[in-house]
């Protein structure tokens, strides 16, 4: 799969990353390298293979809704950027 | 002083003689490392201060003969991905560069409980994304074997801290081999866990289904005693698992009697290095001659393995990481117009290339339009490799083949070249598929004096079983007795 710097630009802006000129240059070619290694997989015929996203039995795991002490506001407060009050501070989100 | 030649159990015993101090202990470790790291740069903080408080505090406990833990006044270092309350913890990268964890992981908590003494975090790739340690927003480690050499990766700062003597024992992480493969390429012994034995909790994500924490110690047996203290359930990690830890120093001594060892073929093929191949073999020869019997056997979608991995740890790490948004924690860009051009500009200044070669792959992944094509297609061929060692596992007791296919690389010469770099994880990544646990053990040295290490495969939760036959080995050899040769500012 070889792709272009549209493509780059798509994917940079989805993973709210900005790129220089010269590294979507960069990224254009080593994506496309490893994109071209990974279409190896297409070698197999997976058609009644099932998906595995685990590899051990993983099931929900509920407990009871008790009361732990929770990690205190100060604390949760410590390593933000900005804060105002007992709020994290962040620019204007609604223009 | 250089405090070679003991393991971490010896001291233990020499600490609970009160041959020795802890605090002496930690006093003269300092002194080595302040002379030495200069030249390894293995950690990113180090904490003497603290250290020596805890280093007192046992020293008392243990004078007046109150109960200790299992590691007591025994040094460690910290994976710098771990989280450790109060200490900072920046995962190598400038996004996280300022952050101090309100709360400790469960393995730093296990370790506190035990009374180990944490003497700093290591180095690593930027978020555990690489296979050299050259990926660190802060540093390069360098190999105590050969300082123009990388110590492998990711957990290339806890290799290094053990090989060169700054701590007997040290946590890593293994996504894809990233405790493994340093701890073949600086010759030290390296564990990784089946998936859900140690709990993640208080690890930074990176692919969650494959992550694992793991050890890195002198020899085999501190490797089951700090196994031993980190393994086992905790209900703070919705994976981990509900079964129960065996003591793995008990009955370690079996020996290999009768032992079925199988001997993927694909894993000797093209790309391996010579003289890794021959320290294999003979490792294989020497566990004949022991009672083993070693079968041929074939695990056919090896060579698939690597792109399966870049597939499924990217599109894991892309949801993983999206969390740095300088919002809660860590780096925030200075100027911003709105929210967005804050996310944009302070992620983009926060994360190293290889981090956003890694986001940006694996959103690729996930998006509409390609996500059955690939994280659909990776997820199945995931199965088929899984089943390749289920297969294995019904014909053989352990599977045996190198760790990395070559003897630790010169810094800088595969930087350039991202799937030049994940191809030196192909005989690594295929446990962390299937989940089932792997060990590394010094097996030989090259011509240049380079470490060579091997890998012990079994199935899930068979930890015991792999540290005994690791153990009939290393009795029977002195590759992990040697040491580098080190030399710091006072000679």
């Amino acid at each position: 799969m070889k792709i272009d710097k549209k493509t780059i630009e798509y994917i940079a802006n989805l993973s709210r990353i900005e790129l220089s000129n010269q590294e979507k240059e960069t990224f254009v070619h080593q994506l496309s390298d490893i994109l071209a290694y990974i279409e190896k997989l297409n070698q197999l015929n997976t058609q009644d293979i099932k998906p595995m996203a685990y590899s051990i039995n993983t099931t929900n795991v509920l407990r009871d809704d008790k009361l732990e002490p929770p990690i205190s506001r100060e604390d949760a407060l410590v390593n933000a950027p900005s804060t105002m009050g007992v709020f994290f501070k962040v620019p204007k989100v609604i223009e | 002083m250089r405090l070679s030649g003991h393991t971490a159990l010896q001291i233990r015993e020499k600490l609970l003689s009160r041959e020795i101090q802890a605090s002496d202990l930690v006093g003269q470790l300092f002194k080595w490392i302040k002379d030495i790291e200069p030249n390894v740069q293995a950690f990113i903080t180090t904490c003497e201060k603290e250290a020596l408080e805890k280093a007192v505090e046992i020293d008392k406990k243990i004078i007046n003969r109150q109960k200790v833990g299992l590691l007591a006044g025994i040094p460690i270092a910290v994976k710098d991905n771990i989280c450790t309350k109060n200490l900072t913890t920046t995962c190598a990268s400038k996004i996280l560069q300022n952050f101090i964890p309100p709360y400790d992981a469960f393995v730093v908590k296990r370790l506190k409980e035990e009374d180990a003494i944490i003497i700093g975090k290591t180095n690593l790739d930027e978020f555990a994304m690489g296979s050299s340690t050259e990926n660190s927003g802060y540093k390069i480690t360098r190999n105590p074997w050969n300082h123009e050499c990388v110590p492998g990766g990711s957990s290339g700062g806890s290799a290094a801290a053990v090989a060169a003597d700054f701590s007997f024992l040290a946590l890593g992480s293994d996504t894809g081999g990233s405790v493994r493969q340093p701890a073949a390429l600086c010759g030290v012994v390296g564990i990784k866990p089946t998936y859900g034995r140690v709990s993640r909790y208080g690890l930074i994500a990176f692919g969650s289904s494959l992550d694992q924490i793991g050890t890195f110690t002198k020899d085999v047996k501190d490797a089951a005693l700090l196994l031993q203290v980190i393994a086992g359930y905790d209900s703070y990690d919705s994976t981990s698992a509900q079964v129960s830890v065996p003591d793995y120093l008990q009955r370690i001594e079996s020996g290999v009697k009768g032992l079925r060892i199988g001997i993927p073929k694909e894993y000797f093929a093209g790309g391996l290095n010579t003289e890794v191949g021959v320290a294999v073999k003979d490792a294989l020869k020497l566990y004949e001659k022991l009672g083993a019997t070693v079968v041929d056997i074939s695990l056919p979608h090896t060579e698939y393995a690597v792109a399966v991995y870049y597939i499924v740890a990217n599109a894991e790490a892309s949801s993983n990481l999206a969390r740095y948004d300088g919002v809660k924690y860590g780096y925030r860009t200075g100027e911003s117009r709105g929210i967005i051009d804050m996310y944009c500009r302070t992620r983009s200044e926060g994360f190293g290339n290889e981090v956003k070669r890694r986001i940006m792959l694996g959103n690729y992944a996930l998006s509409s339009g390609y996500y059955d094509a690939y994280y659909m297609k990776a997820s199945k061929v995931r199965n088929l490799i899984k089943s390749d060692f289920d297969a294995a596992f019904e014909k053989v007791d352990c599977i045996m083949c190198p760790t990395s296919p070559v003897p630790a690389f010169k810094i800088g010469e595969r930087a350039n070249n991202p799937l030049e770099m994940y191809l030196s994880d192909i005989y690594t990544i295929p446990a962390n598929l299937a989940g089932i646990p792997g060990i590394s053990i010094p097996c030989g040295f090259s011509k240049t004096g380079l470490p060579i290490g091997m890998q012990i495969l079994a199935k899930h939760f068979e930890e015991k079983k792999i540290l005994q036959i690791a153990y009939a080995f290393e009795r029977e050899t002195d590759f992990h007795l040697k040491k580098p040769a080190l030399k710091g500012s006072t000679g």
